[in-house]
């Protein structure tokens, strides 16, 4: 019926106890309510295709689906559409594009069929992967086989590896270090030129050498 | 008692042991690095330097004069501006199949972003956080800044 009085030993009031615990949780509400300075940019695609970009924040979504489609958050919850632009983006982000590292480019050497044979034309291009690889800094050399649709999934990717592999002995043997290449399989998953089962196709048979 | 014990140990070791097994693999490279920057990995920090390896779990910090670029495994090209930082929250990538996940979290600053063969691949595979909003990302060219707003 009556409160219990408080004893003259009790420091703080009961409600004055809680803030102890209250006091780190109402700072993470301010610190969400309080205001942001987002902005997020779609940017046209190098190749001519631009992707899409969802932006959500807490339920609210918007995607931006067009070059220099940009959102603003200024506070969490809400996504605002715009449209930037190309000066726009260089005053906004300028040491972040500045620091973009040079985009991988790759060569493409052909096979015999079902061999791990070189085709002759392709010695020539081995002068082109070494340039490239003194133009740039901490230079990895990602060898990657592929291979036409002929035989199962299984041996193609083991012939697709096999293939990178003697693409890479090659390289070691030009003097490259072993610590920068690293080799792959992708067997018939990437065709140059798409064919149905057991189709031969000599420009599926390639190793792709990928310098960045 | 015993079994208790088992019950709060367990998510530690599991935790232990998969940081161990991701480390095992580089996630990227840096190729680019201006001014100051550093990783922190595993509570230590490392200078960013051009050829270091990033791996998941590493947070990438730079201060007011520093810029990084860096190449990830499946060819996304990351780079960030000055007083920003972006932790690598889990990168997985299998080269014979290109499946797998690439989630990053920008806590604060400027992120310049290309996809690479993870995001084409499977549209969902690559995510960006900020304490304000999650991107999906669909094959594409991209630019984040996050932080709190300016007097």
């Amino acid at each position: 019926m009556f409160a219990p009085a408080r004893r003259k030993t009790d420091p703080l009031p009961a409600w004055a106890r809680h803030l102890v615990w209250l006091a780190p949780l109402a700072l993470t509400v301010l610190a969400g309510c309080a205001g942001r300075n987002d902005l997020y940019v779609l940017l046209p695609g190098k190749n001519g295709k631009t992707g899409a970009l969802t932006v959500e924040s807490e339920g609210q979504k918007r995607t931006l689906d067009s070059p220099y489609a940009a959102a603003r958050v200024k506070k969490v919850g809400s996504v605002d559409g715009f449209t930037t632009s190309a000066a726009g983006v260089k005053q906004d982000f300028g040491p972040a594009l500045a620091a973009q590292p040079k985009r991988p480019v790759s060569f493409f050497l052909y096979f015999l069929s079902d061999t791990d044979e070189f085709a002759p034309e392709s010695k020539v291009l081995v002068g082109q992967i070494f340039a490239e690889i003194a133009r740039r800094p901490a230079p990895e050399i990602v060898i990657i086989g592929h291979t036409d649709r002929v035989g199962s999934m299984q041996y193609n990717d083991a012939l697709s590896r096999r293939r990178a592999e003697r693409c890479r002995d090659e390289l070691l043997k030009l003097g490259i270090p072993k610590v920068r290449i690293s080799i792959a399989g992708r067997g018939w998953r990437e065709p140059e030129v798409p064919t149905t089962q057991d189709v031969p196709e000599p420009r599926n048979r390639r190793v792709e050498i990928s310098v960045r | 008692m015993k079994s208790r014990f088992i019950a709060l140990m367990l998510p530690t070791m599991v935790l232990a042991f998969g940081v161990a097994v991701a480390a095992a693999e580089d996630a990227g490279q840096i190729k680019v690095s201006k001014g100051s920057a550093q990783i922190e990995r595993s509570g230590k920090k490392l200078p960013a330097n051009v050829g270091q390896v990033v791996q998941q779990g590493d947070v990438v910090i730079t201060g007011s004069d520093g810029s990084v670029g860096i190449t990830f495994r499946d060819n996304s090209l990351v780079s960030i501006g000055p007083d920003s930082v972006l932790a690598i929250d889990r990168f997985v990538f299998d080269s014979t199949t290109h499946q797998g996940a690439f989630d990053s979290s920008l806590k604060q600053g400027t992120l310049a972003v290309v996809s690479g063969k993870l995001a084409k691949q499977s549209p969902e595979a690559m995510k960006v956080k900020t304490p304000a909003a999650i991107l999906g990302v669909r094959g594409t060219e991209f630019l984040v800044r996050t932080g709190p707003a300016k007097d």
